[in-house]
Formats: structure tokens, C-alpha cells, sequence
């Protein structure tokens, strides 16, 4: 036969790739539902993570049962929309560690979608909003987790920040990328820079409320850290992301922190107080 | 051609990072921790072994013109399929390899060697020349990892080895040798050790 004609070729390959391309089908559907569950509990241990970081007596040991420990610390976990009003609520693994939902990268994607839209000046869409919130007890400290999402230099780079009882303080982190150069953006993982955020805090009064940037550019120290050295865009694009998504949190965390103050308070009627002091 | 030979000489006569310098940059990069080398090792291997076999059952019906893009549609459809799995099945072994276990695809052993075996063998040896060549890249890997791991952190496959009373001593891990540069030099003493055993490969004067 002769291999070498047109006809041969155009059908040859055709043939073959659409054959690889069912394999692959075939192979990526069955494999999701395992490596949906990996993602979750990478998630999961993140969530868990950023919040053990308030109390360093509470450690996480590397091969911990992470959805136990989460559903025995987690006492709260739901979605509020950008006016701070209090949505669905997500199940917390209580009874049953399988049941736990968190939101992943693929949800965050599609609020910060919403996200860019609201700055762009659709203020309407606040109310479409699903963002999570992950309330902790942390050794009896209230620790809120709320995620952060965004464009990095090369693909998405997320995080999960946790708060103090007063909404704006932050006392833990833990960052993310898809991929990220390594040696340089990629540093937003380690240690040494999630570390420069504890202690920092939101700024809910002056527009910007949070700033990743080299120190003399920072306007308010208290409110910023400095970027990591040769990866200006990704530290950039993480503190664009962390702003854009704490400004959406804002009116639930000032409404949450109000209700904090207040001792006597059941911690119930979080973000459904129509009277809230809601950010201009 | 001789079974044995065709599964021997790969790892350690002709091994594709020693003798014939292919594959040098992830045997840089995945060789920090003994556990990703060994997991790369056996992508690699499966990766290779599979891809020559396919390629090799194929040959006569490959159109020359589009030989490469045919042999990089195979390759590519095993390296998607080992990172499925991996996905799936070790999960954080995958995050530590991330790029690298796309990047096979590029990997110059795979090509190299369905082009210059497979194509012209029978399914049975270009498996097996596919598996050895895997082998003898893994081989290097994890000899390279034992080294960078123990010396760079103190520990293999995690679990420490040099005890806690030499740290005390003063003792310290080496960080430069968790550094790529590094991983190219112990790859330069191999690569001496093995010239010097093996006369036939030096140069004359």
C-alpha cells in the first residue's frame, strides 16, 4: 500500500487523533471523581491551615486526619453575597467527613469573574455573589477564612487568608499558584513570605484594602507587605486579588466584626442586620 | 538483535544520561527528593516503553511525511495518561513533579529512541528497549536523588538519617547541593566514574 499519498496521510491522522482524543475522554471522566477528591482535601487542609496559624500551640501534623480535624474545628461555613447578606449554607462534614463541601478553584474562578464585572462598574451584580466563608474555633479563637483569587504572571494564583475576631486583622495564610516561575513567583508559597501578613491588616476606610508591593511604594505599611524580589507581577496580581476580594468581603466582615464586639451577641444573625454599616 | 543485550545495554553501557547525554534537565530538576526521582524514574519508564511499543506496531503504516507528528501524538497521549493517573492516584507526588511529568513529552530519551529503534524493530524489543532505556534514565535519577536528598536535607524518602545528635555537633545540610548546579556536578562525577570503568568510551589522543 502506499503510505505516502495525501489521501492516506489527511485519513491516517485524522483517524489517529480522533482515537486519542476518546482515549483521553474516556480516561479523564472516569479519573474526576478521585481527583475531585484529592482537590478537596487539598482545599480542605488549606482552609485548616491558614487558620491553625492564629495558634501556634495548634499544629497540624503531616499525616493528620485533615477532614476530621476540620469538621471538629469548623463551626460555621457559608456564602455571603457582595452587600455582606448571609446565603446558603455549606455542609461541614459534622456527621460524616465524605459530605464536606468547599468551594475550589473553579468556583472562586467564577466569583472573581463576577468580581471583575462589579469593578468594571456593574454594581447590581454584588448581589449575585456566592462567597464562601469558613468560621474556625481555633482553640477557642473565632478565626474567619475567606478566599482570594486572581491572574498571576503565567495562570491563576488563589489563597485563603484567615481573620481575626475583628474582621479586618489577619493572623493566617496560605497562598497558591498554578504555575508560577519557580524561584521567583512561585516563593508566594513558602513561609517566609506568608508570614509577613500576620499581624497586617485590611483597610476598610480608604479604598485600597490591601496592597502587595516593594516597601517604599506601600502608602500604609500597616495595611500592605513588601513583594518578593523579581516576581513583581505575581506579587503584584496577588495583592490585586487580595484587595478586589476583601473589598467584596468588606460589608460581611464589618457587619461580623460589629457583632463580634458586642459579647452577648449570638453569632447567628451575622450579615442579615439590614442596619449594617455598609462600605461607601 | 540479542533480547538480553537490547535490555542490558541501556543501563549501564549505552544509558541514555551517561553515554548518550539525553534527558539532563529533568534529572536536574526532580532530583531533590528521592520519592519524586522514583516516581519520575517510573513515568519515565512507562512513558517510554509504551510509546516505542505503540509506535513500533504502527511503523509500517506511518506516513513517512508526518512520522514526528504521529510519534509525538502517541508519546503525548501516554504522558497525559501517566499524569491522569498520577492526578489521581498521588496526588501530592504530583504537585512536587508539576510541570515535569508534562514536560516527558519533551524529553529527548522518548523521541530518541522510538526514532532510532522503534521504527525499524519489532513490537516485543522496541517494548523492551523502551523499558531498559526508562531504567537506565531512572537508574541515574534515583543514584543522583539518594546523594542531593541525604546530603541536601539530611533524609531519604523523608524519614531522617542523620541523627538529630550531629546536628547538635554542629553539623549543617548542605544547601547548595538542593541547587540544580549541583545535581549537574554529581551527574559530572557519574558520568567520570563510568568513562573510567568503561575504556571504550574514552577518546584517543
Amino acid at each position: 500500500m502506499n503510505t505516502n499519498g495525501n489521501t492516506y496521510t489527511v485519513i491516517y491522522s485524522t483517524v489517529l487523533v480522533v482515537l486519542v482524543a476518546a482515549i483521553l475522554a474516556f480516561v479523564a471522566i472516569s479519573l474526576q471523581g478521585k481527583q475531585n477528591e484529592n482537590i478537596k482535601l487539598e482545599t480542605v487542609s488549606k482552609l485548616l491551615g491558614a487558620a491553625a496559624q492564629a495558634d501556634e500551640s495548634f499544629s497540624i501534623a503531616e499525616d493528620a486526619d485533615v477532614l476530621g480535624l476540620y469538621a471538629k474545628h469548623i463551626t460555621d461555613a457559608f456564602y455571603v453575597d457582595g452587600n455582606g447578606k448571609r446565603g446558603d449554607e455549606m455542609n461541614m462534614g459534622k456527621n460524616n467527613v465524605k459530605d464536606i463541601v468547599v468551594t475550589t478553584t473553579s468556583d472562586l474562578k467564577k466569583q472573581n469573574d463576577i468580581m471583575k464585572k462589579i469593578e468594571a462598574g456593574d454594581e447590581s451584580l454584588k448581589g449575585e455573589l456566592d462567597l464562601p466563608v469558613y468560621v474556625f474555633d481555633i482553640n477557642g479563637r473565632k478565626i474567619t477564612v475567606i478566599p482570594c483569587y486572581g491572574a498571576g504572571l503565567w495562570g491563576p494564583i488563589w489563597g485563603y487568608i484567615a481573620l481575626a475576631e475583628d474582621g479586618k486583622t489577619i493572623v493566617g495564610t496560605v497562598f497558591d499558584h498554578k504555575g508560577e516561575t519557580p524561584g521567583l513567583g512561585a516563593k508566594i508559597t513558602e513561609k517566609f513570605f506568608c508570614d509577613e501578613f500576620k499581624g497586617k491588616s485590611f483597610d476598610m476606610d480608604n479604598g485600597t484594602v490591601f496592597t502587595v508591593a516593594k516597601p517604599s511604594a506601600l502608602k500604609y505599611p500597616e495595611h500592605g507587605v513588601d513583594a518578593i524580589s523579581g516576581a513583581t507581577i505575581t506579587s503584584q496580581a496577588l495583592g490585586k486579588s487580595i484587595n478586589i476580594w476583601a473589598k467584596n468581603y468588606g460589608p460581611y466582615l464589618i457587619s461580623a466584626a460589629a457583632e463580634n464586639a458586642v459579647p452577648a451577641e449570638t453569632p447567628e444573625v451575622t450579615g442579615t442586620d439590614e442596619n449594617v454599616n455598609v462600605e461607601e | 538483535m540479542n533480547l538480553k543485550e537490547v535490555l542490558l545495554k541501556p543501563i549501564f553501557k549505552g544509558n541514555p544520561i551517561t553515554v548518550l547525554v539525553l534527558g539532563i534537565c529533568s534529572s536536574l530538576a526532580v532530583t531533590v527528593q528521592l520519592k519524586g526521582a522514583c516516581v519520575m524514574a517510573l513515568s519515565v519508564t512507562v512513558v517510554t516503553g509504551l510509546s516505542s511499543f505503540v509506535c513500533s506496531l504502527l511503523r509500517n503504516s506511518i506516513p513517512n511525511r508526518i512520522r514526528i507528528i504521529v510519534q509525538l501524538v502517541v508519546v503525548s497521549l501516554m504522558v497525559i495518561l501517566v499524569d491522569q493517573v498520577l492526578k489521581a492516584y498521588a496526588y501530592s507526588i504530583s504537585k512536587t513533579l508539576s510541570v515535569y511529568v508534562g514536560l516527558i513529552i519533551t524529553n529527548c530519551i522518548v523521541m530518541g529512541r522510538i526514532e532510532a529503534f522503534a521504527l525499524g524493530n519489532k513490537p516485543i524489543p522496541s517494548l523492551l528497549d523502551g523499558l531498559a532505556n526508562g531504567v537506565g534514565y531512572g537508574l541515574i535519577l534515583v543514584v543522583v536523588a539518594f546523594f542531593r536528598e541525604l546530603l541536601g536535607s539530611g533524609t531519604l524518602f523523608g524519614f531522617r538519617i542523620i541523627p538529630e545528635s550531629f546536628y547538635e555537633a554542629g553539623y549543617m545540610d548542605n544547601g547548595l547541593i538542593i541547587l540544580p548546579p549541583m545535581a549537574l556536578i554529581l551527574l559530572g562525577i557519574i558520568v567520570w566514574i563510568q568513562r573510567s570503568v568503561q575504556k571504550d568510551l574514552q577518546e584517543e589522543e
